[in-house]
């Protein structure tokens, strides 16, 4: 299959077994033939052990040995697909409350997620924390996936009851586009192949809206930043004055001869060269991994970063984040974190937690001040040196922190900049 | 298509060459996990892309189990001395020699659990604190959980259920001595997606690949090559037929298909029509429903 000039589109999944989340994978994957026929010999076989009449669709995202034996899923798992259209990864992350973690790992990439809703049971708590993490994490497109209708008589009214519901509650959150299907993922109905059921429904398929999700305004273009990841000094002959410095385009477009700022030291130049790999390039845009030169000899290390002249970002030493806890033991106040940001690292710690968000309510909670696994709370962070900050809202890349625990080296929080 | 957008490829290979550059920056002595295979050849072939005009650089360190394809060693040969890089052999024979390890029994032995042994003394020895490998998450389902940046114990063990949250492009490779971490950098790479951009690139990639006539046995629904290692069963005949390989590891337990594929162009036109998994001719994988997992968590690849 040619499709070279195809896209990459991520989306994540958020539903609990309960809510048909694996079943929909299972559907997408083999009725868009991305099953293999091994891998169908395989759930047949243990769809029969099982007792189950016929292939049990949910056993294709089956994972590690205890998620099939207790039958829930522990950790994100990206699923792969293709069709003649798009190339698709899939976050498949667990829907139950104690992985909230999970979530917000499959959500911090994706273009898209997928909100399950069970038919018969209409928006629930579950539906509300996962689609407060989609707008939390910014993820541009939210597709309401309105489950079981079959178990509904394919009911129209039940189907606007609940996309009313949904969007009474969603009017606080911030996605810019969010779509409703009513589908039967056990018997396919609108997820590859149109619904014979549901001839009210005009819209087009799970796959058909994920195939043309318009994903190329996603990507912040406006705003230059290029953090450098490290420097190339090959030192041999016909290079022996070169300095290059590699990384990927956070955001925005660079060009041969621009004018750039480097930061924080604030020295300027001009563009000389853009490569990739051995390939010269006239320019370079977010996603891209290049090397690129200056015309000045200038002083640029690991974590500094290359931006427009006219165009920079807010050195702050000190701002506010939207922090989700992602570790067993609690936050500790006054401690020393790592905190990482593009490819710059610094000390920094929590000066205060403003207040914690009640993923269920929407409620803020200004008394309790713990951060422990899967809070998320406002606060304010305050490094050793200023950091090339943007919001998170504008620029995902620039916009994102995480924090490591210096005890355990383990990442303990994510967060997002307000 | 607005032209300031990727197509798939190169929105892979630009993901794939900021994790290699990201070892690189966060790691003091990383290696490439080269096996000859098309994964690892890719990985490399990133490698040289990530650094360019800098020669890679990471050493290359093969586990060498004794039960080669003759055409990858000598592939690896040739492509350490066009690369300028070092090569830093583990080998199986040696652990085995040392009692480290002992030879499989039975009808269907194999050296591939033996590797582990040998993996985890070479990155001890060499002081590796982060081997790169071509794993990906569409081979396997327990590969399906990795992330970029694969945190091991001091034993070399992987803890599935434990691994460190990964978000955004923020990748943490910090770690205490004695511990070390794998890096997947074409973890989101699909088998068609590595032959695609192969046929791209023009990668050289071992003559096994591409059709030629071979003589195999018929074992477990493959065709096994026959070598020195093999052993016939009863009943078992050796036939000469025109065979590729999907994927190559050891001589002894990789399975073969018929095939007249004999150019990059025809061998990704037969993948995309494929309708069985690439591990699916690999007896390592299928000796239980949890091979790799349990594998994987010892320290395997």
């Amino acid at each position: 299959m040619e499709i070279n000039n195809n896209q990459l589109l991520r989306f994540t999944t958020a539903g609990s077994v309960d809510d048909g989340k694996s079943t929909l994978i299972g559907r997408l994957l083999y009725d868009s033939k991305s099953i293999f026929e091994d891998q169908l010999e395989s759930v047949t076989a243990s769809s029969v052990k099982k007792g189950h009449a016929g292939v049990d669709l949910a056993m294709f995202t089956d994972g590690l040995k205890d998620e099939r034996e207790q039958g829930i899923t522990i950790d994100v798992a990206y699923r792969y697909f293709t069709t003649p259209k798009r190339k698709f990864i899939i976050a498949d992350t667990p829907g139950h409350i104690q992985y909230t973690r999970n979530m917000v790992t499959g959500a911090s990439t994706a273009n898209a997620a997928i909100i399950l809703i069970d038919a018969r049971h209409g928006v629930i708590e579950q539906t509300k924390r996962h689609s407060f993490i989609a707008s939390l994490l910014n993820i541009p497109h939210l597709i309401v996936c309105v489950n079981k209708m079959d178990l509904v008589d394919f009911s129209e009214e039940r189907f606007n009851e609940i996309e009313a519901e949904f969007e009474e509650f969603a009017s606080k959150l911030l996605v810019k586009d969010v779509r409703f299907i009513p589908i039967s993922a056990l018997l396919g109905d609108n997820v590859v192949n149109r619904s014979e059921n549901m001839a009210w429904y005009q819209g087009g398929t799970l796959l058909n809206i994920l195939e043309t999700l318009h994903i190329s305004s996603d990507i912040n273009k406006i705003d230059a930043r290029f953090p450098v990841q490290t420097v190339l000094r090959p030192q041999r002959d016909g290079f022996i004055d070169y300095r290059g410095y590699a990384g990927r385009v956070a955001s925005g477009i660079y060009r041969l001869g621009d004018e750039v700022a480097v930061l924080p030291s604030g020295f300027t130049s001009r563009i000389k060269s853009i490569n990739a790999g051995e390939q010269e390039l006239e320019e370079a845009y977010a996603p891209m991994s290049i090397a690129m030169t200056l015309e000045d000899d200038i002083d640029i290390s690991r974590g500094d970063m290359i931006v427009r002249k006219n165009n920079q970002p807010e050195p702050s030493q000190e701002f506010d984040v939207m922090l989700c806890w992602l570790n067993n033991s609690a936050a500790k106040p006054k401690t020393k974190y790592t905190l990482v940001h593009t490819s710059n690292s610094q000390r920094a710690m929590i000066k205060e937690v403003v207040y914690k968000m009640n993923i269920n309510s929407f409620e803020r909670d200004s008394e309790d001040k713990d951060l422990a696994m899967n809070d998320i709370a406002r606060v304010k962070i305050r490094a050793t040196s200023p950091l090339m900050i943007d919001s998170y809202r504008d620029n995902r890349n620039t916009g994102s922190i995480i924090l490591i625990d210096e005890s355990t080296n383990e990442t303990v929080a994510a967060g997002m900049i307000v | 298509m607005n032209k300031y957008y990727l197509n798939y490829l190169d929105e892979l290979e630009a993901e794939a060459i900021y994790i290699l550059r990201e070892v690189w920056a966060q790691f003091e002595n990383p290696v490439i996990l080269f096996s000859g295979g098309k994964d690892s050849i890719l990985v490399t072939h990133l490698a040289k892309k990530a650094f360019y005009p800098a020669k890679i650089p990471f050493a290359l360190m093969h586990v060498d189990t004794g039960h080669n394809f003759p055409e990858t060693i000598q592939f690896r040969d040739d492509l350490i001395k066009e690369l300028g890089v070092k090569l830093i052999v583990g080998s199986v024979q040696d652990s085995i020699d040392q009692g480290r390890v002992a030879e499989e029994k039975g009808k269907n032995a194999t050296r591939n659990a033996l590797q582990i042994t040998t993996l985890l003394d070479a990155i001890e020895a060499n002081k590796v604190d982060c081997a790169i490998g071509g794993g990906r998450r569409d081979e396997e389902k327990a590969r399906a959980k990795e992330r970029f940046f694969s945190h091991r114990n001091d034993f070399g063990e992987w803890d599935p259920k434990n691994q460190r949250p990964e978000l955004w492009n923020l990748l943490n490779g910090k770690h205490f001595e004695g511990e070390h971490f794998r890096a997947f950098p074409i973890s989101n790479w699909t088998e068609m997606d590595v032959w695609n951009y192969i046929k791209r690139e023009n990668i050289a990639i071992p003559s096994l690949y591409f059709a030629h006539e071979r003589e195999v046995v018929r074992r477990s629904n493959s065709w096994i090559p026959l070598s020195e290692f093999l052993r016939l069963e009863q009943g078992e005949k050796v036939e000469k037929k025109k065979i590729r390989f999907r994927t190559l590891g050891d001589i002894t337990i990789t399975g073969g298909i018929e095939s007249d594929a004999d150019t990059l162009e025809k061998i990704a036109q037969e993948v995309s029509a494929m309708r069985k998994t690439e591990r699916g001719d690999r007896s390592d994988d299928k000796r239980s429903e949890t091979a790799m997992e349990d594998r994987k968590k010892q320290g395997y690849f």
